[in-house]
């Protein structure tokens, strides 16, 4: 039996080869703005799928993945501020000299360099992610109490960035366009498209990363925890462990996508702590369907590309639509889109308008090529 | 002494607005499990109600010699505009959701986008008259006997109760949008509400002055948490509720119709973020996103209190105002003024109101660490509670 003669993978190779097909076409057939969008709607899928690894899979509703998001962001953009400010004064960031800041806080020193960015962008959230979730999973603190626990946190955080003018430029944020990497300007077109290949090909890998997590023996205890923690802890397995690591992972995935989101929108702010945006990110993997990887890609992609239209032709709707996608999917679509075609959604639907009556009486039987029963 | 009233004052007068929005979470949460993130909306069309009673009072003339109660009345209508779009938001859509709190938190928050919008690209006027109408839609079947209402013929009496209710709210809304000008068109901007003469300025004691405002506020809240206390101790509903929080199917099989009990104390518990819109109104400028402002701290007084449990609302609202107040206005270095130099530059970083709430988010974090179910944890011997 080939892997592809299951139902689920032929949905999920069609999807695939048109997510690639995508990928590959696009910068060829997108004007360069229209690409930037894309770019920024993947790196914002590589958050999903850290969503739907703790959510989908684990069970814990977090609404504070906007800090670690902006977390990974202001890495990048220091960096870029940091390497590029040779022609302000003290050779330190131009916001710096409007709040009479003249030596670099210390703890920008390390973002100096490459390497320590690039590892920071996801460590650092990792690390910060791990350590609330050890705090509050020690605890027991769970279900709802978790969800806004973490909403309260990134209103701290949220706080907290928005009156630091002197260490991080406050409301204003970092502005990235008009920094320089590479003897390029960072909002460039060829940067640019640039960056929308290397978030195409991250959020490949982070869909492998994420899938190899989820598969195995880690996986299962994930999707225990989720469905019954009690069990798994009398079993003998400490969740405690796993829910860390698994939402210190989710930080990391988060960091990465708030910092080639950061690149491509040109500017990190307090605003991407926002209560609603969080909350956005649960809903793209509610719509796409939770527990399925490849469900919180396309939500997040789909959904972001229906908003900036919907906004561009009629900018008061989209909230109207927007609320009633979360009452919908959350009453009527539980398991998402993908979920939902998963469990044979279509078929059930061209039945009910009288296109499809075939029934399927024995679904668990299997039929081989001559049309007989396997025994 | 002068200075320990005056800080007293400041944080129970915080605490108050905290406890009063919290109010109804605490009693939708802790009763029936639900978490509800339209909350701060619903004290938004509190805070909207009051807004619009204060227009209808200066523009109907027969209504203008009794301008200065208009806030008394603002109080009874906020708890009727929220609570009725509090049941409907139950009839709707919480009623699929019971037994799955992340689930409403969803929806809720979907609900509270729309709300949102709909002030901001709805008139005013139009608004109440949805409101009226689902009101009268939604409880004139109340005053039918039940006789009438069953059967075909029922149905037929259901149709016209509705269509007699939109006829009203289409009416109230017509004479609204004539009468008041401003009610008449959509606007996203923030409104502000003035308080009446009698409220303006304060009360001097022992050399502090208290404004009138925050006095009222206090008052508000005091008033409303000795009527839920009677409410839910003293009455027969309230007692059913208490009945099916404790045991659901218990009291099903002992005749309580849990269906209506679910209305009630949604409606309540949505009423009271009316109420509460009427003291935010008070404080500051009145726009679509104002309740947005207060419900985290909502949800981390009834996280710190303990859920189901009013006293300890009571207790973290309080504790938490004061708190803000002691951190927030960098009282503690007026207090003590000649503390080791370290502690006091830290405290004058935490010495602002965004910071303040920082700071109070990580002494609750502590906090929970101690006590992870808060101040007066439910009891009971489940593995998961």
């Amino acid at each position: 039996m080939s892997i592809f003669s299951t139902k689920k993978s032929w949905i999920n190779l069609t999807i695939w080869v048109l997510i690639i097909a995508l990928i590959i076409a696009a910068p060829a057939l997108l004007p360069v703005f229209r690409l930037n969008l894309l770019g920024r709607y993947l790196s914002l899928a590589i958050v999903a799928l850290g969503v739907d690894l703790i959510w989908g899979f684990t069970g814990m509703l977090s609404l504070g993945q906007g800090i670690f998001f902006a977390l990974g962001g202001y890495c990048a953009a220091m960096f870029l501020q940091l390497n590029s400010s040779g022609q302000f004064p003290n050779g330190i960031p131009e916001f710096f000299g409007l709040y009479g800041v003249e030596k670099l806080p210390f703890f920008w020193e390390p973002f100096k360099s490459s390497i320590f960015t690039l590892i920071s962008i996801w460590l650092l959230p990792a690390i910060i992610a791990g350590l609330l979730g050890y705090l509050v999973f020690r605890n027991r603190i769970k279900g709802v109490y978790f969800s806004i626990l973490t909403q309260a946190a990134l209103l701290v955080f949220f706080n907290f960035f928005n009156g630091q003018q002197k260490l991080i430029n406050g409301t204003n944020g970092l502005k990235t366009d008009v920094t320089q990497l590479f003897g390029q300007m960072v909002g460039s077109e060829i940067m640019q498209r640039w960056f929308f290949w290397i978030s195409a090909i991250l959020v490949i890998f982070a869909w492998f990363f994420a899938r190899w997590i989820v598969r195995d023996r880690f996986g299962n205890i994930l999707i225990g925890i989720r469905d019954d923690e009690a069990r798994v802890r009398f079993t003998g397995y400490n969740p405690v462990i796993f829910k860390t690591i698994i939402f210190s992972i989710a930080g990391g995935l988060a960091g990465i996508s708030g910092a080639l989101y950061t690149v491509q929108s040109g500017i990190v702010s307090p605003q991407f702590m926002t209560v609603p945006f969080s909350i956005e990110m649960v809903v793209w993997v509610a719509v796409g369907g939770r527990g399925t990887l490849l469900g919180a890609i396309l939500g997040a992609v789909l959904i972001n590309y229906a908003k900036s239209l919907v906004s561009e032709a009629l900018p008061a709707s989209w909230m109207f639509i927007q609320g009633g996608l979360f009452i919908l999917v959350v009453t009527a679509l539980p398991e998402g889109v993908l979920g939902w075609i998963r469990k044979g959604g279509l078929k059930k639907l061209l039945f009910l308008i009288g296109i499809n009556r075939k029934l399927e009486t024995y679904p668990s039987l299997e039929v081989n090529e001559e049309g007989e029963v396997k025994p | 002494m002068q200075l320990f009233l005056e800080s007293l004052f400041n944080g129970v007068a915080i605490g108050s607005v905290l406890l009063v929005a919290a109010l109804g979470l605490a009693i939708v949460f802790g009763l029936m499990g639900v978490i509800n993130l339209a909350h701060g909306e619903l004290m938004m069309l509190g805070a909207y109600s009051t807004y619009i009673t204060q227009l209808i009072f200066k523009q109907v003339s027969f209504l203008k010699p009794f301008y200065d109660s208009y806030v008394i009345v603002a109080i009874g209508i906020a708890f009727l505009v929220s609570g009725t779009v509090g049941i409907l938001l139950e009839r709707t859509v919480i009623r699929r959701l019971y037994g799955s709190p992340l689930e409403t938190l969803l929806a809720t928050w979907g609900v509270s986008l729309i709300l949102q919008q709909f002030v901001r690209s709805v008139p005013l006027a139009y608004a109440s008259g949805l409101v009226v109408a689902l009101f009268f839609g939604l409880f004139s079947p109340l005053f039918i006997s039940d006789d009438l209402l069953s059967g075909a013929k029922g149905r037929l009496i259901r149709a016209c109760t509705w269509g007699f209710s939109s006829l009203l709210g289409v009416a109230t809304g017509g004479i609204l949008s004539s009468l008041v000008s401003k009610l008449s068109r959509a606007s996203a901007r923030n409104v502000d509400v003035t308080a009446p003469s009698w409220m303006r300025g304060g009360i001097d004691f022992v050399g502090i002055t208290f404004p009138k405002t925050r006095l009222l506020i206090i008052l508000i809240t005091v008033v409303s948490v000795l009527v839920v206390i009677f409410f839910l101790d003293k009455t027969a509903w309230g007692m059913r509720i208490r009945a099916v929080t404790q045991n659901r199917p218990m009291s099903d099989c002992l005749g309580i119709s849990t269906e209506t009990v679910d209305i009630i104390t949604f409606g309540i518990g949505s009423g009271l973020a009316g109420v509460a819109g009427v003291a935010v109104s008070l404080l500051g400028s009145v726009g679509p996103n104002v309740g947005g402002n207060y419900i985290v701290g909502c949800f981390m007084v009834v996280v710190l209190g303990g859920v189901g449990n009013l006293l300890g609302t009571i207790l973290a609202s309080f504790s938490i105002g004061i708190m803000t107040d002691l951190i927030g206005a960098g009282r503690l270095l007026t207090i003590w003024p000649d503390m080791p130099s370290p502690l006091a530059s830290t405290i004058d970083f935490f010495a602002t109101t965004s910071m303040a709430r920082v700071m109070i988010f990580a002494l609750i974090v502590i906090f929970l660490q101690f006590r992870p179910t808060g101040m007066f944890p439910q009891k009971g011997r489940m593995v998961e509670s």
